[in-house]
């Protein structure tokens, strides 16, 4: 069997692609590479470059001379910090809730006797179908009714229910691959279920863990409507509604977009290029089973 | 006591692939924060959604009452949503088969082993890490009338004499949210199918090289048949999830020039928002709602009936 895979590896990287199929793929993957980063450099190089430059009819690649007048305004004048404020208390609230109840929730159908757990997986999944806007109204009304408009734990609440379905799904494939010999040998040994949960489940699929708070940071941080429709004053407003209404009485100030772009997307690529191989394990791992 | 521990002593002596029990705190309290946090923020609101429809709430007016079917009657002749389900039919179309088709290409790149290939899978989660809002505003100035780098990029080469007014030609201005949409969310899909392709065993398309199938064959009658399931399904999230756009037309044109850019989410959300019509608004969100179950339905069936071929 491994004989004739090691045969097979070798037969298909020796004949598998004649060298003009080569350049082409290296043509197709610089393609891909330069498509995909392409628009967010320039908009990196366009935050770094003088206003007269930008309106000066022919683009330049490269900011010459660099200029950080763009961040200094985003900041001084546009206040633009109050709304990255904002977005980190909503965002690191919602991943904690998230990862809290999710994590609990996926290790007790994962691992506890519970009747009909895949109705509720099920369940779950479908209500995470539903089109977000067939909710905004009631829960504006609802919300208003609780005087929870303009307030962080508005955002909070609706992320934390729009991320569960997809914390609970992922740690729950997770969980299901630690082998249950392990769980039996702690019981054995007189562990009770919350202490499996916390000293063997949790540290065994950390990596899951790790990515699926990830995933749950993102969603809320990027998150637009409700926080449009359920906040008005800058002091609850998150990053995206802040971006959004970036406009200046007269024209529309490119450069400071740029840079208020830059700042709020650069932590993201960051933390996205450093868990890449679990994110998209994490993504693509339930998605592709049948 | 003893007999306590009789029994936990007999329990543990069950076959091992039954799940243990513990009473307190019991399983169903470990579920019960993240269910109700489901119920009460998306099923309840749902069923809540449902009555507003049939009820005739503004915010503006102390005005609340029940009409029955009046707001749906009022929907079927309304211009305006019947422009912006065209609309968003037909962004939700073109965006879902042009990404299904990129996603496609670059998937099959990428499942070609060359140097750098962990570097450019990273740099495709670029595009879907950024966010929504910004990356329209990206767009909005990558395709800016005066100053943008692609009416100067196309001038250069001598595609276009003037600059073009992308998103403020009535013509022009869905294309090119269609086109925003394509590079933020194509990666995305190109890694999904990627993950499909991988487990296509490559001894079947060595099988067929072997028995002298060219690449092309090898594709069509090999891989793309195993690859049809998953293609389906990751169409479909896509088509469910391109039916809801919201954040690139509200921030690149908030439904203009001329209402030609309106889908159903702006349009439910000015009805909301800007008009405060709570109830024929609530109605357009159901109608959203049953469109999009009809989606579902229809790739549910294609897709049975797809599977149900490659059984027999």
């Amino acid at each position: 069997m491994s004989a004739a895979g090691a045969y097979g590896r070798k037969a298909a990287s020796t004949f598998r692609l004649p060298s003009s199929n080569r350049v082409l793929i290296y043509f197709c993957a610089l393609f891909i590479a330069c498509w995909s980063v392409g628009p967010f450099l320039w908009q990196t190089s366009t935050s770094l470059q003088l206003d007269k430059q930008l309106v000066g009819g022919t683009p330049k690649l490269l900011p010459d001379p660099i200029t950080f007048t763009h961040y200094v305004n985003i900041f001084v004048a546009k206040s633009f910090h109050r709304y990255i404020f904002n977005s980190v208390i909503v965002s690191g609230m919602t991943t904690f809730l998230c990862l809290l109840f999710g994590s609990v929730a996926a290790f007790a159908l994962a691992r506890l006797d519970i009747r009909g757990r895949f109705g509720i997986l099920g369940f779950i999944l479908a209500v995470s179908m539903f089109p977000q806007i067939a909710v905004v109204a009631p829960l504006y009304v609802l919300a208003s009714q609780f005087g929870w408009l303009d307030t962080y734990r508005v955002l909070i609440t609706v992320y934390l229910a729009l991320g569960l379905p997809l914390v609970i799904w992922v740690l729950f494939g997770y969980f299901r691959t630690i082998p249950r010999t392990i769980d039996e040998a702690a019981r054995i040994d007189g562990a009770k279920p919350l202490t499996i949960f916390f000293r063997i489940t949790i540290p065994m699929s950390l990596p899951g863990v790790v990515t699926t708070g990830l995933l749950c940071f993102i969603a809320a941080w990027n998150e637009f409507m409700f926080a449009l429709a359920f906040t008005s004053d800058f002091n609850h407003q998150t990053v995206p509604v802040g971006i959004a209404n970036f406009t200046d009485l007269h024209y529309i100030p490119w450069g400071d977009i740029a840079a208020a772009s830059v700042v709020v997307t650069l932590p993201l690529v960051v933390l996205v290029l450093i868990f890449e191989r679990h994110i998209i394990a994490g993504l693509t791992g339930g998605a592709v089973k049948e | 006591m003893a007999i306590a521990k009789t029994l936990s002593h007999e329990a543990d002596l069950r076959p091992p692939h039954f799940s243990f029990r513990f009473r307190r705190p019991g399983p169903v309290l470990l579920l019960f924060p993240a269910l109700a946090a489901i119920v009460a923020v998306s099923l309840y609101p749902l069923i809540l959604g449902l009555w507003l429809s049939f009820r005739n709430t503004t915010l503006a007016s102390p005005e609340d009452a029940f009409i029955g079917v009046a707001n749906y009657q009022q929907l079927l002749t309304d211009g305006q949503f019947w422009n912006a389900w065209v609309h968003t039919i037909e962004f939700t179309t073109a965006s879902t088969m042009l990404e299904t088709a990129i996603g496609l290409l670059m998937a099959l790149v990428l499942t070609e082993r060359f140097v750098g290939r962990g570097m450019v899978r990273a740099a495709m989660l670029v595009p879907w890490a950024i966010p929504t809002v910004v990356s329209s505003k990206m767009f909005g100035w990558l395709f800016d009338g005066q100053n943008g780098a692609v009416n100067y990029l196309l001038r250069s080469i001598g595609v276009i004499q003037h600059n073009v007014n992308w998103y403020g030609s009535p013509d022009l201005a869905l294309p090119t949210i269609v086109i925003a949409d394509v590079w933020k969310t194509t990666p995305f899909m190109a890694l999904l199918l990627l993950a499909g392709l991988q487990t296509i065993p490559h001894s079947l398309s060595e099988a067929a090289m072997i028995d002298g199938a060219n690449p092309w064959q090898r594709f069509w009658h090999v891989r793309l048949p195993l690859l049809a399931p998953t293609l389906l399904i990751a169409a479909m999230f896509r088509a469910l999830d391109a039916f809801r756009i919201f954040d690139l037309v509200y921030v690149l044109t908030g439904g203009g020039p001329a209402d030609s850019t309106e889908v159903l989410s702006t349009l439910t959300y000015k009805n909301l928002f800007s008009a405060l019509q709570f109830g024929y608004g609530s109605a357009l969100s159901t109608a959203m709602f049953i469109t999009e179950i009809l989606i579902a339905v229809g790739f549910g069936i294609f897709l049975l009936r797809k599977m149900r071929e490659v059984g027999q």
